[in-house]
């Protein structure tokens, strides 16, 4: 049921990607991400795909689990990909029926589009898959503190980021639990058009915003009993500390922007 | 006849096929009468509310049987719909389900979902808002705006609206104040008296179970480890302590007394009960 909801989800391991520190690991998603969008041809996308199945490949995270994460996304993939098959022009004409060009150019368009979105989720994947979301959200918080100069919020942001993904399993569970509440009092989510069935969803809408609502003001006077009073001096339990394999890892992600760089110039 | 409610070999297994795979229920078996008020105990995580969610049909068992009055509850989508009407089920905190814009309307919720007549919708709603001592110029309030122990018994009401054959309960009185602990318990012997309806109740306080329930059903890691009358379980304190339960504290007063020689009886477990046995012994019966 709604339990079955991976949404960054992180697997507990113990690999050289599991234990680089979430700051390398953040950085060299964006690294990713540019070398990614730098790519123009099959061998620079090859290059970063063998950068991101090593990844993976490293920190055993199962490839079935990468692709059950994609599976929400299957429309949009799709639908990015008809577009471009349709409506890119260039190249030879292959298909004429019509009004339905279908050009060379478009489809290679739309080979690369899926590709790189693909890519683009399964790289970020990796990376909630193996960084737990406290981690996370403590390597945002760093990366960003210089930020806290221009008055940004950060360690702010970073809060409420943690606190949010810290709730979503359990106003998962209390929806599970109001669903069968309200059945057990006959209610039906089942049948009936959609008017109905959005109708429906009142009995389970209401406590829960009223619960959420509850469960926000306690966390805030349990905070607020701990003298919580934002990040102005505060100090951590568990420091980050950059070690020797976080240079390397940033140095492959340095490499792997430049040889896509090279190879964009070259035309690959 | 048969007994309303029968479970048989009832075993539940949570993510069945995955790494989280977790037994809840292990062949599970007892059968509740009519009009018969059943007590289930046990620890956290014993699979106590795993239970008491097969009985109406909210989780399908994995193996085994759920009858309602003879028949298997899953033996089609309509009875099994059926059985939801007929079994009520009151959750933890139902207070928390409440959504509605007046008490009225939400103690109608379940009414109104079993397709009655909007005379018989009112007619039920008020009856149920009598058992739990909801009045009627309550009927027309929010419900968020009532004290903690009247939503609790508003939500209570929605559910014996529903004129159920079988009510459970998981832990009704629990977070309650003892005036408000009192009135639910009162409320749920009422209409069970009323209905000669069947009351399954899940509970952490040994003197409620032994107080209320004309049967107690000890769960241990998703099995039965005891039932029969709460003098029978009881009795066996030993059993009890060592399964990280407590007996009632009156029967513990009276274990200790016969530890210090006493000769008092060894089966007490209501406040009456002890009554009766300390007259006795002070002078054969009444006071003098």
């Amino acid at each position: 049921m709604l339990k079955d909801i991976t949404l960054g989800q992180y697997f507990p391991g113990n690999t050289v990607v599991h234990r680089l520190d979430p700051r390398t690991k953040l950085l060299l998603v964006i690294i990713y991400m540019v070398a990614l969008f730098t790519a123009k041809w099959f061998v620079s996308y090859g290059l970063v795909l063998i950068f991101l199945l090593t990844a993976a490949w490293i920190s055993r995270v199962r490839p079935s689990a990468m692709l059950k994460g994609l599976k929400p996304l299957l429309i949009i993939i799709l639908l990015t990909g008809f577009l471009n098959i349709f409506y890119t022009t260039g190249g030879t004409l292959l298909v004429e029926w019509k009004f339905i060009h279908i050009y060379s150019k478009g489809l290679e368009t739309a080979f690369f589009m899926i590709a790189r979105i693909v890519m683009l989720i399964a790289g970020t994947f990796l990376l909630t898959y193996t960084t737990s979301p406290i981690a996370l959200t403590d390597g945002l918080e760093l990366l960003l503190s210089p930020l806290k100069k221009i008055k940004l919020p950060v360690h702010e942001l970073s809060m409420m980021m943690c606190i949010a993904l810290r709730f979503i399993p359990t106003l998962i569970e209390e929806t599970d639990k109001i669903i069968s509440a309200q059945k057990a009092r006959g209610a039906d989510f089942e049948s009936g058009n959609l008017l109905r069935r959005a109708k429906a969803l009142i009995p389970i809408l209401v406590p829960l915003f009223i619960s959420a609502f509850r469960r926000a003001d306690e966390l805030a006077v349990a905070m607020e009993c701990r003298c919580y009073h934002g990040g102005e001096g505060r100090t951590r339990m568990k420091q980050l500390r950059f070690a020797p394999r976080d240079g390397v890892a940033l140095a492959l992600g340095a490499l792997l922007v430049a040889a896509v760089i090279v190879l964009r110039n070259l035309g690959l | 006849m048969p007994p309303i409610i029968e479970v048989q070999n009832l075993t539940h297994i949570y993510s069945a096929g995955t790494p989280f795979e977790r037994t809840a229920l292990n062949k599970v078996s007892f059968s509740a009468q009519q009009g018969e008020f059943l007590g289930i105990i046990g620890h956290t995580g014993s699979g106590k509310s795993t239970l008491i969610q097969h009985l109406n049909g909210l989780l399908k068992p994995n193996d085994g049987r759920v009858l309602f009055a003879g028949e298997d509850i899953w033996k089609d989508k309509a009875f099994t719909r059926q059985v939801r009407h007929r079994v009520g089920l009151v959750f933890q905190y139902p207070e928390y389900q409440l959504f509605e814009e007046t008490v009225y309307r939400d103690i109608a919720f379940g009414p109104k979902n079993m397709g009655l007549s909007d005379e018989e919708i009112d007619k039920r709603v008020r009856r149920a808002a009598g058992f739990v001592g909801i009045s009627d110029e309550q009927m027309e309030k929010s419900p968020f705006e009532l004290s903690g122990g009247q939503k609790r018994r508003v939500a209570i009401a929605g559910v014996i609206a529903m004129e159920p054959e079988v009510l459970i309960l998981d832990e009704p009185a629990a977070g309650l104040d003892p005036a408000g602990r009192d009135a639910v318990l009162q409320n749920i012997r009422a209409y069970q008296k009323a209905q000669n309806a069947t009351i399954i109740m899940v509970s952490h306080s040994m003197e409620e179970a032994a107080a209320l329930a004309d049967r107690l059903i000890v769960m241990k890691d998703g099995s039965i480890d005891m039932i029969g009358t709460p003098e029978d379980v009881f009795r066996q304190a030993d059993r009890i302590t060592a399964m990280g339960l407590a007996v009632p504290k009156v029967t513990q007063v009276f274990r200790r007394l016969r530890e210090l020689g006493l000769d008092v009886p060894e089966n007490v477990y209501t406040l009456q009960q002890a009554k009766a046995a300390l007259l006795s012994l002070k002078g054969g019966g009444r006071r003098a």
